[in-house]
């Protein structure tokens, strides 16, 4: 029964944790793009402008929560809740450091990530079509195309940690790399990896599915107050998400020296996410087909051989 | 005979894949039939972990609902199926479209209630199927069935590359 | 190489975090506003504590978004305005009243705190509008250059001005 408490406190705290981090994202994010930019950012609401999320809940909570009467009604509700339910629960499995963290020791964890970041696809589609009108539909078109061809090599990435590990748990390959981070020898892993977690995010400079200048805000254009809020908060969880999976994959999860391991943790999971920030900074947008030849032309073979190279070196004895 | 816990989410998981299979299966509206469909292939995966089988759980999630689904919500978003084809197909779902879906379904359920009965191993038998041993059977003993998926997919890739390169390449 | 590019794109991009900040602080930190701004539009009096305005309707005229609106006094001899009106909600301060003025009596100055919470307030009568001042140009009357005769000044007595040429006189 303790153990059971245990774990829904943690459970609980995970949530609240998540969701605070994202909403406190949100001004991170405008803080820093504006240093990016040589502008200062929001700093008025608050010391140095922290307030200013409190501000924003407040007026998204007030704002007329609008469903068109040529939506889809049911489905057009579901579709946030969708994307920030699958994003959420993906974290169940990230362990946030030794002994902590929801349900880190689960022998199938990468692969229910996987698996709830291939669901999370739904929302942004199924929002797209119940939304009944054109920029919607073909946000939420690019997305499903967009998400299935980068999931592709998404998952063929992580199956060379998952090959140098020989387990699925994601708490087995953190301890894994105690000695070397995963980073070096799985880097053709790494970098398709982290590319189709900015596509699975809708992080710039892969939102082809938002595109503003494009398709007005793509497959959100009709929501308003909360349920867009859900969206939004569901975008920058699922930058932490990726985020989080990225340092436990290859860059050691909670190890390092001298600092006790939730602060490496939390040290590391903030530089990716700066990190994210810098991409939006920085890239432009690529062209839809551009989008879609970087995954199939480029990512995809260079995954494969990372693969094969990876599975030679095994059975040839190297590590 | 006791329920534990792992009993009671199987029997659980697989009412809610019955549930959604016939919703989605009477439905008018593609859409809707797709997304109970989705809806029962997530309660397919539950009872596939609980019977043990984590590794086709987890597949389940990503192939079926997360990638082959997507898909076909994709086709029919591509079609924009509006009112008069909602209406068209509900035309004709009639009564007696399904009399003959009825009767084989019931053969097959009297096969499989036949097959249940006359077997011995009790229906929640946990014993944990790890992905190696997957790995294992698909490379060894299922050999030639994966060559030949393979090679069906093979003929399915080099298809929609003759049919996705420009006209005039094709010719 | 697209890679390449991008990569050196996110460090120069980088390096952005320790360059000054654009950005001025502005109801504390008030920025510099030449002064040519354009801003608050006025009108102006010249050195003799007189309206400068001769209603010539030029302003309103070459307004591109008509919020001039004025009207001549109907009392002879006088050229002043019997109204003068700008909507300040419509000005797009673009500063061709001022081209246009031939007397130098409106003005664009440099002050754009202007925000009101009713948009009628932002309509400005000729007492809203008028100055005590000469504004940019101190010294100039029109009334001295122009050729027009007033009250103390007969024709030909203006600045740089030639006496009046008799039509019917025979001399050179």
């Amino acid at each position: 029964m303790n153990a059971i408490l245990l774990s829904l406190i943690q459970a609980v705290a995970v949530l609240l944790g998540i969701t605070l981090l994202a909403a406190g994202l949100t001004f991170a994010e405008r803080r820093l793009l504006g240093f990016w930019q040589d502008r200062l950012g929001p700093n008025r609401v608050g010391w140095q402008g922290t307030l200013q999320i409190v501000a924003d809940m407040i007026k998204i909570f007030f704002k007329q929560d609008w469903t068109p009467p040529f939506a889809d009604k049911i489905i057009f509700t579901a579709a946030p809740i969708i994307v920030l339910t699958t994003v959420v629960l993906a974290f169940a499995v990230i362990p946030l450091g030794p002994f902590a963290g929801i349900m880190p020791n689960l022998n199938i964890g990468l692969l229910f990530f996987l698996g709830m970041t291939s669901l999370s696809v739904y929302g942004v589609i199924l929002a797209g079509w119940s939304s009944n009108s054109k920029f919607a539909l073909l946000g939420g078109m690019r997305a499903a195309a967009q998400t299935i061809s980068y999931e592709v090599f998404m998952g063929l990435a992580v199956v060379g940690v998952v090959m140098l590990t020989g387990s699925f748990n994601l708490e087995t390959i953190v301890a894994a790399q105690t000695r070397l981070w995963f980073v070096i020898p799985q880097f053709f892993g790494f970098l398709p990896f982290l590319i189709a977690g900015i596509a699975e995010a809708h992080r710039l400079p892969f939102d082809l599915p938002e595109g503003e200048n494009e398709l007005g805000a793509g497959f959100h254009t009709e929501y308003s107050s909360m349920k867009f809020g859900m969206f939004f908060i569901g975008e920058y969880a699922s930058i932490v998400l990726i985020s989080s999976i990225t340092v436990v994959l290859y860059f050691g999860g909670w190890h390092g020296p001298l600092l006790p391991p939730a602060v490496w943790f939390a040290l590391k999971i903030g530089a990716f996410i700066a990190f994210f920030i810098l991409l939006r900074a920085a890239l432009p947008r690529p062209r839809y087909d551009q989008l879609m030849s970087y995954g199939w032309k480029l990512m995809l073979p260079l995954t494969i051989a990372n693969l094969a190279i990876t599975g030679a070196l095994m059975l040839a004895g190297i590590e | 005979m006791s329920l534990s816990g792992y009993d009671i989410v199987f029997y659980a998981a697989s009412a809610f894949a019955l549930l959604t299979t016939a919703i989605a299966i009477t439905r008018a509206n593609p859409l809707y039939g797709l997304l109970n469909f989705v809806l029962s292939l997530l309660g397919m995966a539950v009872v596939f972990y609980t019977l043990g089988a984590p590794f086709a759980a987890a597949l389940e999630v990503i192939v079926y609902a997360g990638a082959i689904m997507v898909l076909f919500l994709f086709v029919v978003m591509m079609l924009r199926l509006d009112r008069t084809a909602i209406a068209r197909e509900s035309g004709w779902l009639t009564s007696s479209i399904w009399i003959i879906p009825i009767l084989s379904g019931a053969a097959l359920a009297g096969e499989l209630l036949y097959g249940l009965l006359g077997s011995t191993g009790p229906a929640g038998a946990h014993h944990i199927v790890s992905p190696q041993a997957v790995g294992l059977k698909l490379f060894t003993t299922d050999l030639a069935a994966v060559e030949l998926a393979s090679m069906l997919l093979l003929a399915g890739l080099i298809g929609a590359y003759h049919l996705g390169r420009p006209a005039r390449a094709r010719d | 190489m697209f890679i390449i590019s991008a990569i050196r794109t996110l460090w120069l991009t980088f390096l952005h975090l320790f360059h000054k900040t654009e950005t001025v602080q502005y109801p504390e930190q008030k920025p510099y506003l030449a002064p040519r701004y354009r801003g608050r539009i006025v009108l102006t009096r010249d050195p003799d504590g007189e309206e400068r305005c001769v209603s010539c309707y030029l302003c309103a005229a070459v307004c591109p978004c008509d919020c001039i609106s004025l009207q001549k006094s109907a009392a002879p001899d006088q050229w002043t305005p019997e109204h003068f009106r700008i909507n300040f909600s419509r000005c797009i301060f673009c500063g061709f009243c001022e081209e246009a003025c031939p007397t130098s009596a409106i003005q664009l100055i440099p002050d754009f705190e202007m925000s009101e919470i009713s948009r009628q307030s932002l309509v400005y009568e000729k007492e809203h509008l008028l100055i005590a001042g000469t504004g940019k140009v101190p010294d100039y009357n029109f009334y001295r250059i122009a050729g027009v005769a007033t009250p103390g000044k007969p024709k030909g007595a203006a600045l740089n001005e030639s006496p009046p040429v008799d039509p019917r006189g025979l001399l050179p």
